[in-house]
């Protein structure tokens, strides 16, 4: 069987997750903090699709549409909440909203 | 009959492959972190989706791969292209709170990273996955979804009902729709008045 090990689909999972991590933690603009939570939950369907390979269960590979389908409503309602705070505030950067109220 | 030879040279394609589809997918992710500017985050993401979707076709899940490129590389991503040019988002500036962020986030999660790859490597022991191991079709995927996965599903399209609906409720100007509910009101006793002339 022409094969490699599945540890190096999980680390590649990993390492994009801790991408993802990181850029939630350093980046003060909020859309690149958005776009940050996206790589981190394109890690996770990697290692459901890497588990889906070597367990052989589908399962693994339907999950992936349930979280693209999470991650597409998440998009879509925090991106509109973006929208919203830029309209009151006039800024993207995370330091300047620090309030509910205005 | 394949021979030995045969063999090694597709293990080593889909070596190959795997870290040719996995050093594009990790510059992304690392050029995302190093832009400061929001638009070459983004681009820099379609990327990384994009190579992800090779990794899904090494794997064998071929309409996962078509789905990622379809709906996250193409739908999701306009999305957040659009609100960065309808935002006119310029290059982050460097505050107080993000020293600080770097200074005590960067050691954390280089800790945490270390770990998973020590796990990973040295102790989790894990098996081989042979080249398109599991063969995730269309038919196969939908036999699945519509049959033991029917519930979720479901349960799936209310949540993207209430999510079309919560977007469209925070995105739209609460001062614009005031002001059309004023004109309407306004505007319908003299329609109805002029209906009563004729």
């Amino acid at each position: 069987m022409e094969t490699i090990p599945l540890s190096y689909y999980l680390l590649l999972s990993g390492f994009l997750f801790v991408c993802g991590v990181l850029g939630f933690l350093i980046k003060r603009n909020i859309i690149t903090i958005f776009m940050s939570i996206e790589l981190m939950l394109n890690g996770v369907n990697l290692s459901f699709v890497a588990f889906a390979a070597q367990l052989h269960q589908l399962s693994g590979q339907v999950f992936v549409f349930f979280v693209m389908v999470v991650a597409a409503a998440e998009a879509a309602v925090g991106l509109a909440i973006i929208i919203a705070v830029y309209r009151t505030r006039e800024t993207l950067n995370v330091d300047q909203m620090n309030l509910l109220k205005l | 009959m394949r021979t030995e030879n045969q063999e090694l040279r597709t293990e080593m394609l889909h070596l190959l492959l795997f870290l040719f589809f996995g050093v594009i997918c990790v510059a992304g992710a690392v050029n995302l972190l190093a832009q400061s500017h929001p638009i070459n985050s983004a681009l820099s993401l379609i990327v990384v989706m994009a190579s992800l979707a090779g990794e899904y076709l090494l794997l064998g899940a071929e309409f996962v791969a078509a789905v990622q490129v379809i709906v996250y590389a193409g739908a999701i991503m306009v999305l957040f292209v659009f609100v960065i040019m309808l935002l006119n988002a310029g290059a982050e500036e460097r505050t107080r709170g993000s020293r600080v962020a770097i200074l005590l986030g960067v050691p954390g999660v280089l800790i945490g990273a270390v770990l998973i790859a020590w796990t990973l490597l040295y102790r989790a022991n894990t098996p081989l996955v042979a080249i398109g191991a599991e063969h995730g079709g269309p038919y196969r995927i939908a036999m699945l979804l519509f049959g033991q996965f029917l519930l979720p599903f479901e349960i799936t399209s209310v949540l993207i009902l209430i999510a079309i609906m919560g977007a469209v409720v925070l995105a739209s100007r609460p001062d614009a729709v005031a002001k059309r509910h004023e004109t309407e009101t306004k505007a319908m006793p003299e329609l109805v008045g002029a209906g009563k002339e004729h």
